[in-house]
């Protein structure tokens, strides 16, 4: 398991070849790409400064990718997000995802990033036309993470 | 029973403080009592901190319940819903 927060930019290809190097039995690799846009709601965004709270954001994403591993079979994962000042269309955060099959590395990539956006200690600061204003959290987010702990159909 | 508090992103930018030592008294020994001695000081902390108001806790780098207990040595954070990814 691979866990990192840097304000340093990350490669996709270097990171996903990292990730499923001298492993024949990984046969999938589902990767998340989050990127910085430039309108948020109506507002056009110039930067944005993101801020964590070091001592719990890597426990808390090793926490995440544990849960996952419970729920499905994933070989390995690789979570990298990036603090500090971001402009649009920086990369923002990686989450990618190495299993035996398709199904469950699709399904564990979702369940990362829907755990990371709602329990994860993160906050971004918009930088607009307005002035500066910390996002708030969306209940999309919060609903997208609850449809997982409903039980499943099978 | 002192306890370490941090303050994260809006939250902080509200209290103006990110950091302090707290001497909680003896009976105060759970979130829900820490947050009232902290409402308290009056002002922004009443207002940012109220009930059921838009913070999270986290205990030790673990997200709380109002019902964790507390104690001596033990780091609270106290800041607003997240926002990554």
């Amino acid at each position: 398991m691979k866990i990192l927060v840097t304000t340093a930019d990350f490669n996709l290809t270097t990171e996903v070849n990292a990730l499923r190097a001298n492993q024949p039995k990984i046969g999938a690799v589902v990767s998340f790409v989050g990127l910085v846009r430039d309108i948020n709601h109506d507002h056009s965004v110039a930067c944005m400064e993101l801020e964590h709270y070091p001592a719990m954001t890597e426990k808390s994403l090793q926490e995440i990718v544990i849960a996952a591993q419970q729920r499905w079979q994933v070989i390995d994962a690789t979570i990298i997000h990036r603090v500090g000042k971001l402009s649009p269309c920086d990369q923002i955060v990686l989450v990618a995802v190495a299993s035996m099959h398709r199904h469950d590395a699709f399904a564990a990539c979702e369940f990362i990033m829907d755990y990371l956006k709602t329990r994860a200690p993160f906050w971004k600061k918009e930088h607009t036309s307005d002035g500066a204003h910390w996002v708030d959290a969306r209940e999309s987010d919060e609903l997208a993470q609850q449809r997982w702990t409903k039980p499943t159909p099978h | 029973m002192n306890i370490q508090l941090l303050y994260f992103a809006k939250l902080r930018e509200q209290l103006g403080v990110s950091a302090e030592t707290l001497d909680l008294p003896d009976g105060a020994a759970m979130v829900a009592m820490l947050l009232d001695v902290l409402r308290a000081r009056g002002g922004v902390w009443t207002e940012a901190l109220a009930a059921g108001g838009s913070f999270r806790v986290a205990v030790n780098q673990e997200l709380a319940e109002m019902t964790m207990p507390l104690e001596e040595g033990d780091e609270v954070a106290i800041f607003p819903p997240v926002t990554g990814g």
